[in-house]
Formats: structure tokens, C-alpha cells, sequence
């Protein structure tokens, strides 16, 4: 495998139980690409996202990162703390931690995992702070934030363990609609600066403007894989333009 | 039936109280702060205030790390940590604290060779007593922190250790706290039954002043109002410490 793949995942199969929820997945992600991932709800896109830093782990099939692979069973665990540390995740409740100040939140990963120390972790927490434009909310809790302002230390919280890799899960589905363009513009400047990202979202607005590759999914299985202006102009499958259709109405 | 043996209690209660208002058979002089006598029994009733609070507090401390340490296998995958923690909750819970002190104090040296003094087999019955109760407060402490939490402890690099230490232990103590504060309260009441093996604590001293004055009710009185002000004011410390952590401040905002 060249170094240029930052992703990829070969026949990966996983079930909840008796439910089938990922199908026979291939995806290549190069680095710097940026890939966006939509589909209806338990089409399997947060799993596919999950899988890819481990927070869940696939039965079959094998997922690479930046050249470590991870296989199911004992050995893939230990492997997958490792690649956690190159693969940054924004969620969709954010998740950050309530009992810790802002600056708290970012400097945590870098001084535990990485062993920087307090002044380092500190420096490098400001600028990520102010790359999102908030560094003037270090010292409060999240609790005093608003929902736009919590995304975007989470957004910054990834990106404080300068990870390969930045996986983002409907970052703006618990989002008031005010404070969506906020978090998404921190997001198209993130995809300026060349990161390379994979985002679950249905802002198709946001992956006209920032997305290299679409990924479209239904049912477990990656249904369409194309270009933005052939995906929106002229999907292939049938599921396809009508998912399209259905979103891009409003 | 059961309003017939309610109102034969409140009469009973009633004229209790009548008998203490209106005749003089209350002697309260023998624990009066204004005479010689009760200054020295309550001096020697109040002395055992050491031996109770020290042992509830150490064994509040042994039940508390103990219990923290079943826990942990209590939230595991994996199903035999899982039923060890099981296992040592179902059988320590079961057992009754007074056969257990006895057990501890009378059985361990016959059994072990280990021979504790009245104060150190208070406190190991005790602890390990109340262990089972601290291991389930902080199971469900635990598992009362969204499983997010420890996601993106996960993804920020930390380990398994590492995300209970800084991520999700610290929430939950917070959510927990109201709960020690019970079990610390409950802990100092049962550490009465340690007079049983003769630990000259708050309640044995009672005990044993009354054989000499021959005055049960008004020394034990006495006795319960000196448990009543040790619990109001770990009530009050608790209270402090939930105000400091911000147990409600930061719980408001989610």
C-alpha cells in the first residue's frame, strides 16, 4: 500500500447481533482528500465512521490506517489505541467533558497520550482555540457555551492531537440552524488547509463546496461513489436520486 | 388490626411523655451539665465520640477503595470479571453486620489465627460490610456517565485507565457524593453494634454507665442526641463538599 492512502477498507462486514449493518465495504480515502458520507438513517454511516478509529469494531474484512492495519480479534485492539491517536473524531453531542474547562478538555489527549508538557499542551490548545475562533472561552466550562461554540472546541479538542485523519459524525445534526453555518465554516477552512476528512452529514451545501469525493449509503452496503458535480447532477441508481431529491428539496 | 396496635403505640408514646412532663421520675441530673455527677458521666459518655468517628471514617475510607475496585469489574465485556463482582456484592451484602463483627472478632482467630483487637475488627466488619453497598453507588455512578464520554476519552488517545481516572471517575464521584454521604451517616449509626465486643465506643460507654446509675432512658437520650450532632455534621460536610465540587453547577447545563 503507497503512503498516500490515509483509509482503506477491504470487504469489511459488521453486525449488531443478528442485524447486518455494514456490507461488503471498500473505500479508499487518499491523504488530503475529503470525503463526505450521506445516506438515510441506519444506512450504517455512523457505523462505517465508528469502525474506522475502532470505536466499533468490524467481524470481517480489514481496515488500514496510514499503513497500520487493524484485523478483528485481541490484536486489532491494540492497534486500534495506536491509530486513535492519528484519527481525530467530532461527534455528533459533541462529548466534551463537562467537569473540565475548555482548555482543559484540549490539553487532556495531548499531555496523557502524547506527554507534552502543561506549557507545550497549553500553546498548542490557544492556537487550535483561535484557529476556531474562540480563544477567548478557554477558561469556562461547556456547560456556559452555546451549541455552535461547544462543536467547535470539540472540533478543536481533534485536532490538538494534529491527527492524520479527521472523522466527523453529523457534526451539526444537534445544532440550532443558526449556529450550523458557524461550525460548517470552520469546517471548509479545515478542508482549505488540505486536512483530510470524512464527514457523515446531510449539509449538502457544505459537500458541494468542500467535498473531493460523495459517498452515498443505503443499507449497509456504499451504493454510489462519485464526484460532486456528477453525484448531484446525474446520480446512477434509482435510491440514489431519490434520497437526493428528498433532501435538496428544502 | 393494624389501626388497633397504631393507636395502642401512640397511647403508649402518649402517656411516656405525659409521665416525663408531669411526674419527676426523669432523673436528668445524672447527665446534667450544672452538677458534679453528670459532669463527669457525660465526660465519660462523650469520650467515646473518638472511637466511633475514627472507626466509621477508616472504614469508610477501606470500603470506599475496596468498593471502588469490585466495581470496575462490574462494567467490564468480559462475563467472568463480570460475575466476580457478582459474586462478592450477592455474598458480602447478605451477611448480617452483628454475626459479621462477631464472626470477625471471635471466628477469625480460630479460623486464621488472626486475632483483631476490639477496634480493628469494628472496622474490618465494618468495612467490609458496607464495601458491597460502596460497590454498587459506584457501579451505578459509573454507568450513570454517558457512554460519549468515554468515546471521546478513547479518541483523544487515552487508555482504559486513563479515561476512568481524568474522564469519567471525576463525573461520577460528583453524582455519587449524595450517596457516600448516606452510607458515611449509616456507617456511624452501626458502628453501635461494635459495643457488642466490647469497644468502649458512644454506645457501650452508654451501656455501661447505665448499670452503675441504673437511668436507661435518659442516658440514652443523651446517647442518641450525641449520634444526631455527629450525623448533622457530616450532613453539613457533605453538603460543602457537593457545593465545592459544583455537583449541580456543571450537571445544570446537560
Amino acid at each position: 500500500m503507497t503512503t498516500d492512502t490515509a483509509v482503506s477498507m477491504r470487504q469489511v462486514n459488521k453486525w449488531f447481533g443478528t442485524f447486518h449493518v455494514l456490507k461488503d465495504i471498500d473505500l479508499d480515502v487518499r491523504h488530503g482528500e475529503r470525503v463526505v458520507v450521506c445516506g438515510p438513517s441506519g444506512s450504517g454511516k455512523s457505523t462505517l465512521v465508528r469502525c474506522i478509529n475502532q470505536l466499533e469494531t468490524h467481524e470481517k474484512g480489514s481496515i488500514e490506517i496510514s499503513g497500520h492495519s487493524i484485523i478483528p480479534g485481541r490484536r486489532g485492539r491494540k492497534a486500534a489505541n495506536l491509530i486513535r491517536t492519528e484519527v481525530g473524531m467530532v461527534f455528533q453531542q459533541f462529548n466534551l467533558f463537562p467537569h473540565l474547562t475548555v482548555i482543559q478538555n484540549l490539553t487532556l489527549g495531548p499531555m496523557k497520550a502524547l506527554g507534552l508538557t502543561q506549557s507545550e499542551a497549553d500553546a498548542r490548545a490557544m492556537d487550535y482555540l483561535e484557529r476556531v475562533h474562540i480563544p477567548e472561552q478557554a477558561e469556562k466550562k461547556p456547560a456556559q457555551l452555546s451549541g455552535g461554540q461547544q462543536q467547535r472546541v470539540a472540533i478543536a479538542r481533534a485536532l490538538c492531537m494534529e491527527p492524520r485523519i479527521m472523522l466527523f459524525d453529523e457534526p451539526t445534526s444537534a445544532l440550532d440552524p443558526e449556529m450550523i453555518a458557524e461550525v460548517l465554516d470552520v469546517m471548509i477552512e479545515l478542508a482549505e488547509e488540505g486536512t483530510t476528512m470524512i464527514v457523515v452529514t446531510h449539509e449538502m451545501g457544505f459537500a458541494r463546496k468542500a467535498a473531493d469525493t460523495m459517498v452515498f449509503m443505503d443499507e449497509g452496503r456504499i451504493v454510489e461513489q462519485d464526484k460532486p458535480d456528477t453525484f448531484f447532477s446525474s446520480p446512477k441508481t434509482p435510491r440514489c436520486r431519490q434520497f437526493l431529491q428528498q433532501i435538496l428539496q428544502h | 388490626m393494624q389501626t388497633a396496635r397504631a393507636s395502642r403505640l401512640s397511647l403508649a408514646l402518649f402517656t411516656l411523655l405525659l409521665s416525663g412532663c408531669s411526674n419527676n421520675n426523669l432523673k436528668w441530673y445524672v447527665v446534667s451539665p450544672f452538677t458534679e455527677q453528670g459532669q463527669a458521666n457525660l465526660k465519660f459518655l462523650i469520650g467515646g465520640t473518638k472511637d466511633t468517628l475514627l472507626m466509621s471514617l477508616l472504614a469508610l475510607v477501606i470500603s470506599i477503595v475496596v468498593g471502588l475496585l469490585i466495581a470496575i469489574p462490574g462494567i467490564a465485556r468480559n462475563r467472568p470479571l463480570r460475575s466476580t463482582n457478582v459474586i462478592y456484592v450477592e455474598l458480602v451484602r447478605a451477611i448480617p453486620l452483628l454475626p459479621l463483627i462477631l464472626w470477625v472478632y471471635y471466628g477469625l482467630p480460630d479460623i486464621a489465627g488472626i486475632q483483631l483487637d476490639y477496634f480493628w475488627a469494628g472496622v474490618f466488619a465494618l468495612a467490609l460490610s458496607d464495601s458491597a453497598f460502596e460497590a454498587e453507588i459506584f457501579r451505578a455512578g459509573i454507568q450513570s456517565i454517558p457512554r460519549g464520554q468515554s468515546e471521546a476519552a478513547r479518541t483523544v488517545g487515552l487508555n482504559y485507565v486513563q479515561t476512568m481516572r481524568y474522564v469519567v471517575l471525576p463525573q461520577a464521584i460528583r453524582r455519587i457524593l449524595p450517596a457516600l454521604g448516606n452510607q458515611f451517616a449509616y456507617m456511624v449509626k452501626m458502628s453501635a453494634l461494635v459495643s457488642v465486643i466490647g469497644l468502649q465506643e458512644l454506645t457501650r460507654r452508654a451501656n455501661e454507665l447505665i448499670v452503675t446509675e441504673y437511668r436507661a432512658l435518659e442516658i440514652y437520650t443523651v446517647l442518641i442526641v450525641e449520634y444526631l450532632i455527629i450525623i448533622l455534621i457530616i450532613g453539613q460536610g457533605v453538603r460543602w463538599l457537593e457545593r465545592k465540587m459544583g455537583s449541580d453547577e456543571f450537571n445544570a447545563g446537560r
